[in-house]
């Protein structure tokens, strides 16, 4: 294709020049992940980007220098917070609008849903202002009997405050799945508070006599005895912290898990998460893989086994079943934790729900899923999806694979989900879009702190608007797989590569038939005959036709949604910095 | 009956069954002398009934007097017989090794198998060479049907009429066939009614190490030629196998002889290799205690996705040098009656919608695999348990069934059967009550005189009941050439087979019910509101006649 190039504020746009056509691929520029360029050559400069959705734009400019301001531009539009694109738009043209977009999600209601204020579990004021945790919501719920000097007390013996609290509550058995980050124990440690807190845990759950502590992390090998090995551990503390042996080096450093001889009633449960900087690399190979250029079967499953992605998506989606049954099989709450808790812990705790609770396999569901155990709970947004230039150690796909789970799931029950593959997709992008304020900054203090509610608007009464494209055409709320707790088959063979996330080239061939969309437009075909069907029969037992009725249903036109419309008026801001000749692969 | 010889315990009592997906049942055992069979004798219960000729292997284990038979079938399932009585469990396992193991033809089931349906079109009749060229002549009349074959005399494996040039006769025909491998001179496969190009098939020519050459084979292909155009010889095997022939007799086409073909090599494997990589493949898929990193270096090292992808290459190939190059094609590895079979069918597939219709799909089979001559009894005479070592056993035809499947899963409207008539194809090449897929081929299945002793396949598959089961709601007649896919990612194991009896496909039977209830909910409202709107449509001219007075 040929054509040109236009940078604007917050995009990049390609326009072709075929007049008949005139195609556009506009490119958001906090999307934009990197633009090499590789040597010049004599037809021109080549620049390659790459954006965060694992898409790959190839251009083609003639001269130099354009090439080079372009990158430049590039560079520093992606990443500047003022010039972010959700900060750009002037929020007060429709306060009202914005307002109510971010009320549209009610987390008290949620867990007011689950049954929460109760009997068993209260919500507590200690964190108003967020005095015990910065990186908690403001309002917790804690059990009953857990007194304000407990709280306290446990939140100083964990991980930045991050003290254990309620997430889940399963009416049935009520059986709750609460979160934390890991106790700072050290090698002889100990706090009463917290031993306390995870009794009273215990207590909340009136028919079981135990709780289950799921770290989620790989378990250290072997048997310690302490005392002989504690000196030999301090000589090789600071090569293992080098290498980041997780649990091991965390002991050794103050951190670590619970000791089973000072909390009573507890079963630790491993379940082997790898850590970020691990599903960083494994990422950028199956990335990798999708990009293969015409490879072999070999070449493919061989990458795919090497980039040990499926592994840990597996990994992740274990955690979710185990949780998941000790809650709703055996009736046991559950304490999840990893070192931080909110990576892994907010992974396998939202698996956990999904599995658990039908409502969270709905559109609304899933959005106030990942309100309340990734957005509420403090995961790093900003850090973990690189919004801003930062340190690229604390970048890694989390959600991507919280995502990918939901997918698998999906694959495995058709049936169970309201929403389809796209509905991810769009959630995947903007998790690293910033084209909303949802996702920006990594706490609930610091998206205050940062007045986003009154500069941003938020995305999720934009995506129920369009929920028609994101609808399962399979989901039934009345159908047995909508109801109850998912048991999904975990054995490997069971895992796919998404190709939807990780081939994309695939996606910019001709479309190809998806069931799908042939049942959505069967099923949106049905409706119409459904309503000409009630006009005619309104009309057929008094055998008089009015005139009215005849047409029976006029065509709907359903004004696509399209989110570049509102984007027209940037046009006239655009400063056309390049006319350009330009080729996209 | 011979049979009662072999089966020393025809019954016992008090056998347990556990199978996949189904409750334990426990009831009485029997053997016949063509099927296993357990009843409980409780009208709840499902009992058994498997063919001998589905089991592919037996274990036997004991503990204490309590023996135990894993059976192995061919269609991949495992079941499980605990039998109490170690004297009872030898015999009953002794006698499912004979009966299972049973050489002789006139012994095989279909030959005693009695319908219990009403055959109401005879399958043996419903694709007759005669009426596929009916369609052909109505189309061109640049070929014949020769009847130099019909007496299986110029090639064993071919039928009696074959479609050939009209401007070769006879003659030229009988010395071409001398120069082929098994006699297989080069003939129609497929006629390309968009532009007129044809695909061929035959087996490699006997060049031999000192470059023999046929003028009438040379005259026979290049009759297929327009004036001053080019055709592809596709051989299936690559240049150094190719080659590696010519010491055994067989070789290629030289470009000296054949200045008018351009020849391409392809990679499809050998048919020991593939039985080999079967059994691989079902190992990995039965073991569940894999972690990930072991499953998926399995799958890799068994190399089934890579014949799936190269057989896939080589059709698209054969395709496109005749939907997109124009050119006509002549397909042939050694034999030309496993690999070819396979490039021409799916190439077939790719390129004529009536193909992917039920009717179609069953000419296809009929014409390019059971006239074609692929020995299917040598073929599938093992699956992948067994534990004898395999002679000519080769998944061929499951591997072309798969490629279906991969094909329909890209194409999940085009194609009029859903993927259960694919998986009851090869359950039936396996062990089957009909005669469809008995001895190598047409003169074989001919001596037995099969049409008038056994039953056909197709006459069970054409009943309107079963045709409904094996239909695709999602089916919308697509005329186009659809071009599949074959880069790995695209490539998917088949479920429906490799994992059938490994995880329950309970959800995803759901799921296809859900579709087929949510079009066939809107087929009836469609058919109202026509009612209605007819109906309405009436009134409405009555109307005024209604006023007068």
């Amino acid at each position: 294709m040929v054509g040109t190039l236009y940078l604007s504020a917050t995009h990049t746009i390609f326009v072709e020049n075929n007049p008949e056509t005139r195609r556009e691929t506009w490119v958001l520029h906090s999307m934009v992940a990197s633009v090499e360029r590789p040597p010049t050559t004599p037809s021109g400069s080549h620049l390659v980007v790459h954006t965060k959705n694992f898409q790959v734009v190839q251009l083609l400019i003639p001269q130099e220098r354009d090439a080079m301001d372009v990158q430049a531009s590039l560079a520093r539009l992606s990443q500047k917070y003022s010039e972010l694109y959700c900060l750009s738009i002037n929020p007060n043209a429709n306060k009202e609008e914005r307002e109510e977009s971010w009320s549209f999600l009610d987390l008290q209601a949620d867990y007011r849903r689950m049954g929460v204020p109760n009997n068993l579990w209260v919500s507590t004021p200690a964190n108003s202002e967020y005095r015990v945790c910065d990186t908690y919501p403001s309002e917790l719920f804690v059990p009953k009997s857990a007194t304000p000097p407990v709280i306290v007390g446990s939140s100083k013996f964990r991980s930045r405050g991050r003290l254990p609290v309620l997430t889940y509550f399963h009416q049935d058995t009520l059986a709750a799945i609460c979160r934390c980050s890991q106790p700072l124990s050290g090698f002889s440690a100990r706090s009463q508070e917290d031993e306390q807190m995870l009794e009273a845990i215990m207590k909340s759950n009136p028919g079981s006599d135990y709780i289950y502590v799921v770290d989620t992390r790989p378990k250290v090998r072997g048997h310690w005895c302490e005392s002989t090995i504690r000196i030999l551990l301090y000589c090789v503390l600071m090569m293992i912290i080098s290498l980041q042996l997780n649990a091991m080096a965390n002991r050794a450093a103050g951190k670590g898990y619970e000791n089973e001889d000072h909390y009573a009633n507890i079963k630790l449960q491993f379940i082997g998460i790898e850590n970020i900087h691990v599903m960083r690399n494994s990422q950028q190979k199956i990335i990798d893989v999708g990009e293969l250029k015409t490879p072999s079967m070999g070449d493919f499953l061989w990458g795919l086994e090497s980039s040990g992605w499926l592994k840990h998506i597996k990994a992740v989606l274990d955690a979710g079943v185990f949780i998941a049954k000790a809650v709703a099989e055996e009736g046991i709450s559950v304490v999840v934790h990893c070192s931080d808790g909110w990576d892994r812990t907010a992974q396998a705790c939202s698996v956990a729900s999904v599995l658990l609770e039908p409502y969270y396999r709905t559109m609304k569901g899933l959005m106030l899923l990942i309100e309340r155990d990734w957005v509420s709970f403090g995961h790093k947004f900003s850090h973990r999806y690189n919004h801003l230039e930062g340190d690229p150690k604390e970048v890694s796909p989390v959600i991507d694979q919280f995502l990918e789970c939901v997918w698998q799931l999906s694959e495995q029950f058709p049936c169970a989900f309201e929403f389809n593959e796209r509905f991810l997709v769009q959630l995947h992008r903007h998790v690293y879009s910033c084209q909303y304020g949802n996702f920006l900054g990594n706490s609930q203090k610091e998206r205050r702190d940062m007045g986003l509610r009154e500069r941003t608007h938020s995305l999720w009464p934009q995506l129920w608007k369009d929920r028609a494209q994101y609808a399962n055409p399979l989901y039934r709320a009345d159908h047995t797989q909508t109801q109850g707790m998912l048991r999904p088959n975990t054995t490997p063979y069971c895992f796919k590569m998404w190709k939807g996330m990780y081939n994309r080239v695939e996606k910019s061939s001709p479309p190809r038939q998806t069931p799908t969309d042939l049942l959505t437009a069967v099923r949106e075909e049905t409706q119409q005959l459904e309503e000409e069907l009630t006009n005619h029969q309104e009309v057929a037992p008094g055998g008089t036709a009015q005139p009215g009725t005849k047409q029976g249903i006029q065509t709907r036109s359903r004004s696509a949604p399209n989110e570049r419309c509102s984007l027209r008026p940037i046009y006239n801001f655009i400063n056309v910095l390049l006319s350009l000749l330009i080729t996209i692969n | 009956m011979e049979f009662a010889e072999l089966i020393k315990t025809p019954r016992v009592d008090g056998v347990v069954l556990r199978r996949p997906f189904l409750p334990t049942v426990e009831g009485t055992l029997c053997l016949t002398g063509h099927h296993l069979i357990l009843s409980s004798r409780q009208d709840n219960t499902e009992e058994l009934w498997l063919l001998h000729a589905n089991i592919d292997a037996i274990e036997k284990r004991f503990v204490g007097s309590l023996g135990t038979i894993i059976v192995k079938c061919k269609d991949l399932r495992v079941i499980q017989l605990d039998i109490p009585g170690m004297e009872e469990c030898l015999n009953i396992a002794s006698s499912i090794e004979v009966l299972s193991t049973l050489d002789s033809v006139s012994l095989m089931y279909p030959l005693f198998y009695r319908p219990m349906f009403q055959v109401i079109e005879d399958g043996w009749k419903s694709f007759l060479p005669e009426d596929a060229f009916k369609d052909l002549e109505s189309m061109t009349e640049e070929w014949r049907l020769s009847d130099v074959n019909k007496d299986y005399s110029v090639c064993s494996s071919y039928p009696p009429l074959v479609a050939v040039p009209k401007d070769v006769d006879d003659d030229t025909l009988r010395k071409a066939a001398a120069f082929r491998h098994g006699g297989r001179f080069p003939v129609l496969s497929y006629y390309h009614k968009k532009n007129g190009m044809v695909m061929m098939r035959s087996g490699q020519p006997l060049t031999g190490t000192n470059g023999r050459r046929c003028k009438e084979d040379e005259k026979l292909i290049n009759a297929t030629l327009r004036a001053g155009k080019r055709g592809y010889i596709i051989d299936t095997r690559t240049v150094s196998v190719a080659q590696q022939a010519k010491a055994r007799g067989g070789g290629f086409e030289s470009e000296a002889n054949y200045p008018q073909w351009r020849r391409i090599h392809k990679a499809i494997e050998r048919s020991s290799i593939l039985q080999e990589s079967l059994i691989k493949l079902v190992e990995a898929c039965n073991d569940q205690s894999h972690s990930m990193d072991r499953w998926l270096s399995k799958l890799e090292a068994s190399n089934w996705q890579t014949h799936v992808k190269e057989i896939l290459t080589t059709a698209c190939l054969a395709a496109q040098c005749i939907d997109r190059e124009g050119a006509s094609v002549l397909v042939h590895g050694t034999e030309g009656t496993d690999s070819t079979l396979q490039v021409t069918s799916l190439a077939q597939i790719i390129l004529d919608p009536a193909c992917r219709t039920i009717q179609g799909f069953q000419a296809l089979v009929e014409r390019e695999w059971l006239q074609a001559g692929h020995p299917f009894q040598q073929r599938c005479s093992q699956s992948a348990y067994s534990n004898s070592k395999p002679r000519c056993e080769a998944p061929v035809f499951l591997l072309f069934l798969d490629c279906v499947w991969q094909i329909l899963r890209q194409f999940p409207c085009s194609f009029q059967f859903s993927q259960h008539f694919l998986v009851l194809l090869f359950e039936h090449t396996y062990a089957s009550q009909f005669g469809t897929f008995m001895g190598n081929s047409a003169s074989e299945r001919s001596k037995l005189n099969l049409s008038q002793k056994t039953v056909s396949l197709w006459s069970w598959v054409n009943r309107p009941q079963e045709v409904e089961r094996l239909s695709n709601p999602l089916y919308e007649a697509n005329c186009l050439v659809i071009w599949p896919s074959v880069a790995p990612q695209s490539l998917l194991l088949w479920e429906g087979v490799f994992l059938r009896w490994k995880r329950s496909s309970r959800c995803l039977d759901e799921a296809y019910d859900e579709m087929v209830h949510i079009i066939q909910y809107n087929k009836e409202l469609q058919n109202k509101v026509n009612n209605l709107r007819r109906q309405l449509a009436q009134l409405e001219t009555e109307e005024p006649l209604l006023q007068t007075p």
